[in-house]
C-alpha cells in the first residue's frame, strides 16, 4: 500500500518553453554562486590573515567583497533556486503546467534586480553588507534591485497559487498532492515572512536613499529587517526539505512514512515566523521579557526540525535495510552512496545536525552574550545555509541539470568527490569559526587588517577557517566543472521525469487531516502570531524616530 | 501518527523544555542578564544626533565615575571608528556598569572573555554590567560593521 506524492504518475506534461524558463532561473542562481564562492575564498583567507582583496579586480575593500558574498549566495542563489525548483515541483505535483507568462515575468524581475544590485555593489556604492543596517546608506539601485528580487518571488507565488487553485477547481474534494502542498507552503511561508523587509526597503530605505527624506530610524529598520531576516533562512531551507521528503526516499529505494507528518512540519513553520528578535537579544530598546518569549518560540522551531530528522532518517533506514544493511547502523552504510545526488544530500543532512545544534545555542537567550556577532555565528550558518542548503542544491543539481539538458550526468565519481571535499571543507571551516568565536573573534571584520594585537587562539582558528574555506572552494569549482561537462560534453539521454516518492501512510479524505489543507485558517493564525510579537513593539516604538543622517564612509 | 513518531515528538518537546528551564534558571536565579530597555536620546528639531548625545546627561561628561565602594559607571559612546574614552582603568574586583550609545551608525560593544556584549544603536542607550575580577588589559571591540575602518575600532579596559 502506498500513495504517490504527485497527482499522476504516468506523465508529466510540462511544455519545453516552461522547462527552459525554469532552467534559466536555476542557472542564474548558479551563476551568482560562482561569484559568491570566489568572494568566499578571499573571505576565508582573510581570517587566516591573508589579504587577497588587493588582487581581486574591482574590489575596493574586504567589506565590498563580503557584501557581494552575502547578497549573491544568500539572496540571488537561494531565491533563484527556490523560484525555479519549487515552480517545477508544483507543476510535477499537480501534473499540470504553470502560467508561462508569469514564469517569464519572475525570471525578468530576478535578472533585472540582480543586475541592479550588482551595479551598485561593484561600483562601490553599496558596501553595506547583507543586512544593510541603516544609517549605512547604499545607492538607490541597491534597494531597487533588492525590491525587484523580492517581487520575483511574489510573482512565482502568484503562479504557484493560481496553478493550485485551478487544480483544486478541477478536482473538488481531492487532497492536494503532497509534493504540491509542500511547494505551495514554501511560498505561503515566504510571502508572510517577506512583509518586514519589503516595508523596510520600500517604505524607508528607498525613499531615503533617493533623498526624499533626510533622516531614518535605525532601530525600526533593523527590527523590520529581522522580521524577514530570520524566516528567510527557512525559505532557503524549505525547498531542500521538499527534496529530502519527496525525492530522497525514492532515490534511496524507500518511501516516505507519513503524509500528514510532512504536512504538519510545513504548517508548523508557518506559525513560528515572528522569531527574528532572537537576532536582537543584545539590542537596547527591547525588554528582556520580549526577548525571552522569542527565545521560547525559537525553540519551538526545533520541533519540526526534529520531526524532519525522524521522518527522513526513517526513510533512509527503510532504504538501507532494503539494500541489505543489517544491525543498528549497517543500513546507513548500505545506502546508495555511489549516487552523487544521494551522497551530497546525506552529507548535507549530517552537516545540518551540527548546524541545528549550534543554532539552538545561538537562540539560547543569555548564551547570546557569549557568541553574538562573533565568528561563532558564521560558523553555525555555514553548516546550515552553507552546507545543508548549498550541498543539497548541488545534490539536486546532479539530477536536475541532466533533466534540463536531456543529457547523462558527466563524471559521477568526480561529483561524489566534490560532495565529500566540500563537506570536509565546511566542517574544518566551521570548527575554526566556532572556536574563534568562543575565543571572542568578531565576525564581519577584516581580521587580516586589524590594528590591535590578535590573541593566539584566533590565529589557529583563522588558519582552520582558511584551510576549510579553500577546500570548500575546490569543492565548488569541481561542482561547476561537472555541470559544465554535463551540459556541453555528455551523451544525450531522454529524461522525461523527475524523481518523486510515495508515502506509506497516504493522505486521508476524512477526519482531521483535510483541515491541514484549509489554508485560510493557517494563514490567519500565522498573521496573528506576527501581530502578537511585532504589534506591541510597533505600538511602543512608533512613530518612527528619525534620528540618523545617511552614512556612506565605506 | 505511529507510536514511534509520538514517542519521538514527546521526547523532543521534553528536551527543549528542559533546556529552556536551564536558560531561565541561569538568567533569573544567577543574574545573567541580556541588555534591556535603558532609555533613548531625544533629538530636538534642527539638532544632529551627535549634538543631542553630547548634550544629554550623562553623555555630556563621558568617562569613568565611582558610584560607591568597588562600583563604577563607565559612560562611553562610539563614533566611527573609535570609542570615547579610549581607555577605562579600574581596580580588580570592580563592578563596572557600562552606559553607552552611538553618535552615528550602529556599532558593537564587546569585551571578549566577559559577558559584555551589546549593540550601540543610534538614538538608544545600552547598559550592561560586569565584575572584573582578574587583572589585565581587556580589549573592547566594535563587532558590528560600521564602515571602511570598522576593524580598527577598539578601546581598552585596564584592570589593576
Amino acid at each position: 500500500m502506498s500513495t504517490p506524492v504527485v497527482y499522476r504518475t504516468d506523465e508529466f506534461p510540462l511544455p519545453d518553453s516552461q522547462r527552459n524558463l525554469i532552467r534559466w532561473t536555476v542557472y542564474l542562481g548558479f551563476a551568482a554562486l560562482t561569484v559568491g564562492v570566489a568572494q568566499g575564498l578571499a573571505q576565508a583567507l582573510n581570517y587566516a590573515r591573508i589579504d587577497l582583496f588587493h588582487y581581486y579586480p574591482g574590489m575596493r575593500s574586504y567589506y565590498e567583497g563580503l557584501t557581494v558574498h552575502g547578497v549573491f549566495n544568500a539572496i540571488v542563489l537561494t531565491f533563484a533556486f527556490a523560484n525555479g525548483f519549487i515552480a517545477l515541483t508544483t507543476a510535477r505535483g499537480l501534473g499540470r503546467p504553470l502560467n508561462g507568462a508569469l514564469l517569464m515575468a519572475s525570471l525578468g524581475a530576478l535578472a533585472l534586480g540582480s543586475a541592479l544590485v550588482s551595479i551598485a555593489m561593484f561600483s562601490g556604492h553599496a558596501s553595506v553588507l547583507y543586512t544593510f543596517y541603516p544609517p549605512l546608506q547604499a545607492s538607490p539601485a541597491f534597494y531597487l534591485g533588492l525590491a525587484l528580487i523580492v517581487i520575483s518571488t511574489w510573482i512565482t507565488s502568484i503562479n504557484i497559487f493560481l496553478t493550485v487553485a485551478r487544480w483544486r477547481r478541477e478536482h473538488p474534494g481531492a487532497r492536494i498532492p503532497l509534493l504540491a502542498y509542500m511547494s505551495m507552503m514554501v511560498y505561503v511561508f515566504w510571502d508572510i515572512s517577506s512583509i518586514g523587509v519589503a516595508a523596510e526597503v520600500v517604505g524607508m530605505l528607498l525613499p531615503w536613499s533617493l533623498g526624499w527624506s533626510a533622516a531614518t530610524d535605525p532601530m525600526l529598520g533593523r527590527s523590520l529587517f529581522w522580521l524577514t531576516g530570520h524566516p528567510i533562512v527557512y525559505f532557503w531551507l524549505l525547498p531542500v526539505y521538499v527534496s529530502w521528503y519527496a525525492m530522497i526516499p525514492r532515490q534511496v529505494g524507500s518511501v516516505l512514512f507519513s503524509d500528514s507528518v510532512a504536512r504538519i512540519v510545513f504548517l508548523m513553520f508557518l506559525l513560528i515566523i515572528p522569531i527574528g528578535f532572537h537576532h536582537q537579544f543584545v539590542d537596547p530598546g527591547l525588554s528582556p521579557g520580549l526577548k525571552f518569549m522569542v527565545a521560547v518560540m525559537t525553540f519551538v522551531v526545533f520541533i519540526p526540525s526534529l520531526l524532519t530528522a525522524f521522518s527522513v532518517m526513517y526513510s533512509l533506514e527503510i532504504g538501507g535495510r532494503r539494500a541489505g544493511g543489517r544491525g543498528l547502523l549497517g543500513w546507513f552504510f548500505a545506502l546508495p552512496w555511489s549516487d552523487p545526488s544521494v551522497c551530497a544530500q546525506i552529507l548535507a543532512m549530517l552537516a545540518f545536525l551540527l548546524g541545528g545544534i549550534t543554532g539552538l545555542m545561538n537562540a539560547s537567550y543569555e548564551m547570546n552574550l557569549e557568541i553574538h556577532n562573533t565568528a561563532f555565528v558564521p560558523g553555525h550558518f555555514h553548516m546550515t545555509v552553507g552546507a545543508a542548503v548549498a550541498l543539497s542544491y548541488m545534490g539536486i543539481a546532479y539530477w536536475l541539470v541532466p533533466y534540463f539538458e536531456q543529457k547523462r550526468l558527466w563524471g559521477a565519481r568526480l561529483a561524489r568527490w566534490q560532495a565529500w571535499i566540500y563537506f570536509v571543507g565546511v566542517l574544518i571551516f566551521a570548527r575554526g569559526m566556532i572556536s574563534g568565536g568562543l575565543a571572542g573573534m568578531p565576525r564581519r571584520t577584516a581580521i587580516a587588517l586589524v590594528s590591535y594585537p590578535i590573541p593566539e587562539s584566533w590565529k589557529l582558528a583563522g588558519i582552520l577557517v582558511g584551510v576549510g574555506g579553500a577546500l570548500m572552494s575546490v569543492g565548488a569549482v569541481l561542482f561547476f566543472f561537472v555541470l559544465f561537462m554535463t551540459t556541453f560534453f555528455s551523451e544525450p539521454a531522454a529524461i522525461t521525469d523527475i524523481p518523486f516518492t510515495s508515502t506509506y501512510v497516504g493522505p486521508a479524505l476524512e477526519g482531521w487531516q483535510p483541515r491541514l489543507d484549509r489554508l485560510r485558517i493557517w494563514i490567519g493564525l500565522a498573521i496573528l502570531m506576527v501581530a502578537i510579537v511585532y504589534g506591541p513593539f510597533l505600538v511602543h516604538h512608533l512613530p518612527p524616530r528619525v534620528v540618523s543622517m545617511p552614512f556612506r564612509a565605506y | 501518527m505511529e507510536a514511534y513518531e509520538k514517542l519521538f515528538l514527546w521526547f523532543s518537546i521534553a528536551l527543549l523544555a528542559l533546556l529552556l528551564v536551564a536558560l531561565a534558571y541561569t538568567s533569573f536565579a544567577m543574574h545573567v542578564h541580556v541588555p534591556g530597555d535603558a532609555g533613548m536620546i531625544m533629538v530636538k528639531p534642527g539638532q544632529t544626533l551627535a549634538g543631542a548625545v553630547l548634550t544629554t546627561p550623562p553623555f555630556d561628561h563621558p568617562g569613568l565615575r565611582q558610584l560607591g565602594p568597588g562600583r563604577y559607571e563607565a559612560v562611553m559612546f562610539g563614533q566611527a571608528w573609535s570609542f570615547y574614552p579610549r581607555e577605562i582603568d579600574v581596580p580588580a574586583g570592580s563592578e563596572v556598569t557600562f552606559r553607552a550609545t552611538s553618535v552615528d551608525v550602529t556599532h558593537g560593544f564587546f569585551i571578549p572573555g566577559t559577558r559584555v556584549n551589546m549593540m550601540l544603536i543610534p538614538g538608544l542607550i545600552s547598559v550592561t554590567s560586569y565584575r572584573f575580577d582578574k587583572p589585565g588589559t581587556y580589549l573592547l571591540l566594535c563587532h558590528e560593521y560600521c564602515g571602511l575602518l570598522h576593524h580598527t575600532m577598539n578601546a581598552q579596559v585596564v584592570v589593576k
